[in-house]
């Protein structure tokens, strides 16, 4: 109920903090929405000895919508994609973020929190699996921009080095063409995802599928993208049964456990459903586009 | 008597029965002014964090403190080795069992109690409980009843002497071998295996204590979360073998109990030494986990119920067999008589000659409880049974299951019924509750529209529930805890100037107290319920009473209350007379003023009355208008409803939504009908949670999972559904203004109606049964086994 | 590491441990005793209060993430000393049972009124989504916010 002791520092400029991880980065955690962190370090399954809190980082909470991609900076809050008209540019974005978590964590959790933390049960590194996201990681002597399916490196775990921070999260936007979804399964608001599917789709002008993208979430010990069932829509004519083909490989291809949120023949069995229904509703939006 | 109409017949400044009053005691919640345990703060105040055993069944071969004692800011660590030299390492159980207070020779269930660390401040405490060092040589786990009575099962209670095997008691009730007559001249025979899962009461408050043992002069003054102080002080007495007098309880304002705060817990009694040892106020405040794996747990019944029927769509007899997982330790809240609960009661609405119920309970390696959460005694799981069962009679039937109920329901001519468990129920009206939901929820409509659904393959599910509860704990003959008879008390002072105040030994968590008691002094005395204060939870300021649990409070506090307004009221008719200069023959009474007849004219007011009490009595008559009165009630109250449930399910995902829930309560007269309606949306909320989503379980090495919110699953408002309520209103003949007690009908009605909505949504399909929690995987298999079998 | 905040309207200095969470710095070191706790695990709720105008679970932020900031509770909600409309409205629609998520309630639902002055059904529950109530069934609580919203709503346009 109470975390162990530990020792705090809150830079006020980037630079500060960068140079901070620069020397300590071993020993130091970023404390950014907390909602993942202080819950962990609370029940002491985390006991960091020493925390660097970034939210007192300046210019850090920007969604910028520029030449065809969405940019999140590190302290966009969940809420603040709720809210924002931008992020609409993206469908798979905007419609995941009322799932994740509940009102009052979405105040404080950030996007860049969650994708750096890795939970197998987080909304976000799916949806950004489905929708070809990339992140900036800065250190206080180099900047680089990792595709998310190379930051991911198991659960828990991704390739942010200790000496670095993610400073912005980018996410392509959907064209006029463009769908995308978020389809989840969750027993009330607040829990984990039992299964969730993120999908995106990007039609070609004679209607057919130009991109895809199927992320799941908890069916798998990381979050999971399905090459297998994109590659089955890709250039393909959307249709029911297109869709059905893939949400079957999705459901073949992901491996979840059993447990009290139901067998692992269930969970395989909504990732099915909700794929066809992601897939669906990812098509209902981008046909709009279609002249 | 059958149902009717109810009107207030006070003024609204009076402000007696039926009106809809508004809370006196919210003034100080809404601005943060309410006083629970964790705000009490005394000077040089020490906290308490406790160490639990990880392991569900082990041997404890050392307990190492060393370590946790050096951290700075500790003040002392109990084990239970040092308590024992105190003989406090074990505690009776209200059940008339014993419990470890801290373990040890074994611990017994994961999240025992092992030690305590008294610190200066509630970080450290926490800290240094995790450094303390246990060696445990593990035995075998032992998680459900079943593996418990094996013959080659552990013992877990090898603390007890003559002890052979973990059964924990054995009990029936009804006509065996009547009911297998019954059985024998059976058109059909219905039969419903189900378990109801284990769940916990969890008020948003977890369970705490200040405990202020002063040693000068060994008063000890325990603030404590209890729903029952008095009783508690009693058990306090005997536990640690205090003076009574000297020990007061304060039970605070309680942040909701719902039987959470019914038991002693170990933790209470630890602290209480801690501060009596070092002569400081402890504190000790329960975490959610502590919470929900160590104190009292709800439920857990394995029933197999079978009806015989008759293919005319007549209940021929009932049978029941229950085995009851009890824990470690034999825990249950309950009369003492009765060793599980009221499950007798499970004949329900219906009305046949005969049945039998046979329970029995084993130790398992789980926390201990049996608490009544929001319910009588277990009346929870045996109206849940038999409401499943009569629906599914009514599928095996070809039969409507609001006509095969209709065609059952005890008529209201046959009360008082004598039940064949050996209940006297005092009155109802089944078939006007049940008629009024059907009307509320268009249930023809309805069942026309589940029938174009599923033309279209949509599954759309209609549950009824048409429950009778037994409230208000009882008659001192067959009602005692640990021999403490069950009744209930209030002490009425009406002052000089007319204004009162009310002392009552049942304790408030939530449901109004301050608000209704008064008003049913308005109504008895005609003092307006402004001028009339109450108080309750503290053992030195109020009379004995065994505390509020169990719908108890209206049905024999209430009752109590009436009494001695009353009393007052006869003893006030003398001064009048006096006053007037009349004979109390020729005086009427009217809403708070005495007149006589004919000539209200010349009318004295209570408050008159009152003063003339203190200033003027008449000769020979004691002075004053004060007065207590402890009330027995002479029979138990049986509130009733009748529920109706329309579920939407997604036959993909096996997900369902609740589309109406229409109640309809009768919980006889109404003291403050907002109040009665805050109380059944509570419940209904609380019977929805159980059945669709929360639940504790444990896995096979005796882990508890559902230990933290993130696992026990409440509802939010997002998914809790919107009610809809109806009344009838048929008041109990015995009760002194015809209150049957509220606070539970809901809880105990509602889950079947929920549960029998989803498998009246699947049961085309062959699906008869899903256990609860009915989550959208359970929904998913019971179809997929439907399909393939 | 030594904090100040301001705490409805007034400020507090003092020296905490980093690890010491908001909720009990605001009940043990300021003494304001309407910001409860009901778990561990970030998910009752009861512990919300207003940072710098937005809801946040005071158990799962600490008090020195707050140092500088302005924090809002229950205590804070009385207007020149009169009971706010939420709070009134509470009150008035039965709102509350054991008052114990009640502060916590009526904080998220002056924050939705604020962002939103004529909240839908809906729109409150969903708003209430973090918070649990175990007495109300959430019923009188909704109540209670459309209430408020529309006195409120009438207030600003009188
Ligand atoms: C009750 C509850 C329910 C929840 N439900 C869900 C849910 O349904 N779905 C879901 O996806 N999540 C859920 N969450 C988690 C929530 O979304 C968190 O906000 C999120 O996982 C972490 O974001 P944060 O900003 O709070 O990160 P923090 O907790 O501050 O940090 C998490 C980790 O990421 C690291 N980190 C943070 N920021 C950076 C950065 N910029 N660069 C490098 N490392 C960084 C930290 O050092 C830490 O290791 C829930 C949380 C709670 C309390
Ligand atoms: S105490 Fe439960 S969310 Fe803060
Ligand atoms: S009023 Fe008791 S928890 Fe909400």
């Amino acid at each position: 109920m109470y975390p162990a002791k530990f020792d705090y520092l809150a830079p006020e400029t980037l630079e500060e903090a960068l140079s901070i991880l620069h020397e300590r980065g071993d020993e130091v955690k970023i404390l950014a929405g907390g909602q993942s962190l202080i819950p962990m370090m609370k029940l002491r399954f985390a006991s960091p000895p020493t925390l660097m809190d970034i939210n007192r980082l300046p210019g850090l909470s920007r969604i910028n919508r520029t030449n065809g991609t969405l940019e999140f900076d590190a302290l966009v809050r969940h809420n603040d994609v709720v809210k924002s008209d931008a992020a609409k540019a993206n469908h798979t974005v905007s419609r995941a973020a009322p799932w994740v978590a509940d009102p009052i964590v979405r105040n404080l959790g950030t996007v860049a929190g969650s994708l750096a933390h890795h939970d197998p049960e987080g909304d976000w590194a799916s949806v950004m699996l489905a929708t070809g996201a990339e992140l900036v990681l800065t250190s206080s002597d180099s900047q680089r921009t990792v595709k998310i399916d190379d930051f991911l490196v198991d659960m828990f775990t991704t390739n942010c080095l200790p000496n670095e921070m993610v400073t912005k999260v980018r996410v392509p936007a959907h064209s006029s063409r463009g769908g995308g979804d978020y389809q989840k399964l969750e027993r009330k608001v607040g829990d984990y995802a039992t299964v969730g599917v993120a999908t995106s789709l990007e039609l070609d002008e004679g209607g057919r599928v130009a991109k895809a993208g199927i992320a799941l979430t908890s069916v798998f010990h990381h979050n999971l993208k399905v090459p297998e069932a994109e590659a089955a829509l890709e250039g393909e004519r959307p249709s029911d049964e297109l869709f059905a083909e893939a949400a079957n490989i999705a459901s073949q291809v992901c491996d979840p456990a059993s447990d009290v949120r139901g067998s692992a023949e269930y969970k395989r069995h909504v990732v099915d459903v909700f794929t066809r229904r992601g897939l669906a509703k990812s098509y209902e939006t981008a046909k709009g586009g279609l002249t | 008597m059958t149902a009717t109409e109810h009107r207030p017949h006070t003024p609204p400044e009076i402000g007696g029965l039926g009106h809809s009053r508004k809370r006196v005691e919210d003034a100080r919640f809404i601005e943060g002014r309410g006083n629970y345990v964790d705000d009490i703060e005394l000077p040089g105040m020490l906290h308490m964090a406790i160490h639990r055993s990880p392991v569900a069944h082990a041997r404890i071969l050392s307990i190492d403190t060393s370590e946790a004692e050096a951290v700075e800011g500790v003040v002392a660590v109990v084990t239970g080795e040092f308590l024992a030299g105190y003989n406090l390492a074990w505690m009776p159980t209200l059940s008339g069992d014993t419990q470890a207070v801290l373990a040890t020779d074994k611990v017994r269930f994961q999240g025992q109690e092992v030690a305590a660390v008294i610190a200066t401040d509630r970080y450290v405490a926490e800290d240094a409980a995790r450094m303390i060092h246990v060696d445990y040589e593990e035995l075998e786990p032992i998680v459900n009843p079943q593996r418990s009575l094996e013959d080659d099962a552990p013992l877990i209670r090898d603390d007890k002497e003559d002890v052979e095997s973990n059964l924990c008691y054995e009990w029936d009730s009804g006509d065996k071998d009547g009911t297998d007559a019954a059985f024998a001249g059976a058109d059909k025979i219905v039969t419903l295996q189900t378990h109801y899962p284990r769940s916990h009461p969890s008020p948003l408050e977890t369970c705490g204590v200040v405990a202020d043992v002063n040693p000068a002069t060994s008063q000890a003054t325990i603030y404590m979360t209890s729903q029952a102080p008095h009783a508690h002080r009693t058990v306090f007495a005997l536990v640690a073998g205090l003076p009574e007098q000297n020990i007061r309880i304060v039970s605070p304002d309680i942040g909701g109990g719902f039987g959470n705060k019914v038991p002693v817990y170990p933790g209470y009694v630890v602290a209480t030494a801690a501060s009596l040892v070092i002569g400081k106020p402890v504190k000790w405040m329960e975490t959610r986990t502590e919470n929900l794996i160590s104190t009292g747990f709800a439920r857990d019944y394995y029933m197999k119920g079978e009806l015989a029927v008759s293919n005319e769509g007549k209940i021929l007899g009932l049978r029941v067999d229950m085995l009851s997982d009890q824990g470690a330790f034999y825990a249950d809240a309950q009369p003492t008589k009765f060793r599980a609960g009221l499950f007798h009661i499970v004949t329900g609405s219906y009305d046949y000659p005969v049945a039998h119920v046979a329970t029995r309970g084993a130790y398992t390696n789980k926390a201990p409880g049996g608490v009544a959460y929001r319910c009588s005694f277990r009346v929870t799981e045996a109206s849940y049974l038999i409401e499943r069962l009569v629906q599914n009679a009514a599928y095996e039937l070809g039969m409507d299951p609001a006509e095969f109920r209709l065609k059952n329901f005890i008529q209201p001519d046959q009360f008082p019924y004598h039940s064949p468990t050996g209940f006297v129920y005092d009155s109802g009206d089944y078939e006007a509750a049940l008629r009024k939901a059907m009307g509320m929820v268009g249930y023809d409509q309805i069942q026309a529209e589940k029938e174009q659904a599923r033309k279209e393959g949509k599954l759309v599910g209609i549950g009824i529930a048409s429950f009778t509860e037994v409230v208000g704990a009882g008659h001192g003959e067959d009602y005692d805890i640990l021999g403490l008879k069950m009744f209930d008390s209030a002490e009425l002072r009406v002052h000089p100037t007319g204004k009162a105040i009310l002392k009552l030994g049942v304790r408030s968590q939530g449901q109004g107290h301050e608000t209704t008691f008064a008003q049913i002094v308005a109504e008895e005395l005609g003092i307006p319920a402004d001028d009339i204060k109450i108080v309750e939870g503290d053992t030195d300021n109020t009379p004995y009473g065994l505390g509020t649990y169990a719908s108890r409070s209206t049905p024999v506090a209430g009752a109590a209350t009436a009494v001695i307004s009353r009393k007052l009221r006869e003893k006030g008719k003398k001064i009048a007379a006096h006053l007037l200069e009349a004979s109390e023959e020729d005086l009427t009474w009217d809403n708070g003023k005495f007149h006589v007849a004919g000539d209200p004219e010349s009318a004295v007011t209570i408050q008159d009355v009152a003063f003339a009490a203190y200033t003027n009595p008449p000769p020979g008559l004691e002075p004053g208008l004060e007065g207590v009165h402890y009330y027995d009630p002479p029979n138990m109250t049986y509130p009733f409803g009748s529920y109706i449930v329309v579920v939407d399910v997604d036959p993909e995902s096996g997900q369902w939504k609740v589309r109406r829930m229409v109640a309809v309560d009768d919980c006889g007269v109404k003291i403050n009908p907002m109040i009665v309606e805050g109380q059944i949306h509570g419940g209904l909320a609380e019977g929805y949670a159980m059945s669709s989503m929360q639940y504790i379980t444990f896995d096979e090495s005796g882990n508890c999972i559902g230990s933290n919110f993130m696992d026990y699953l409440i509802p939010t408002a997002w998914e809790t559904p919107r009610f809809e309520l109806g009344e009838t209103v048929t008041p109990s003949p015995h009760h002194p203004f015809g209150a049957k007690g509220v606070g539970e009908s809901a809880t105990v009605g509602s889950p079947a109606a929920y549960v029998n909505a989803v498998i009246d949504a699947l049961q085309h399909l062959g699906v008869t049964n899903i256990d609860m929690p009915v989550s959208p995987d359970r929904v998913w298999a019971a179809m997929e086994k439907a399909n393939s079998g | 590491m030594n904090i100040t905040l301001t705490v409805n309207g007034g400020e507090h200095t003092a020296d905490v441990e980093p690890r010491r969470l908001l909720v009990d710095f605001l009940r043990s070191t300021v003494g304001l005793k309407g910001t409860h706790i009901g778990c561990d695990t970030t998910s009752c709720g009861v512990c919300t209060v207003l940072v710098d105008g937005t809801p946040v679970k005071s158990c799962t932020m600490f008090a020195v993430q707050a140092n500088g900031r302005s924090i809002t509770t229950v205590e804070g909600l009385k207007q020149n000393g009169d009971l706010s409309a939420i709070q009134k409205a509470f009150k008035e629609e039965h709102g509350l049972q054991c008052g114990f998520c009640t502060p916590a309630m009526m904080l998220v639902g002056t924050a939705l009124i604020e962002e939103n002055p004529d909240p839908s059904e809906d729109q409150i529950r969903w708003a209430i989504s973090g918070n649990l109530c175990r007495c109300t069934g959430y019923i009188n609580i909704v109540k209670a916010i459309m209430a408020a919203a529309e006195t409120t709503r009438e207030g600003a346009s009188s």
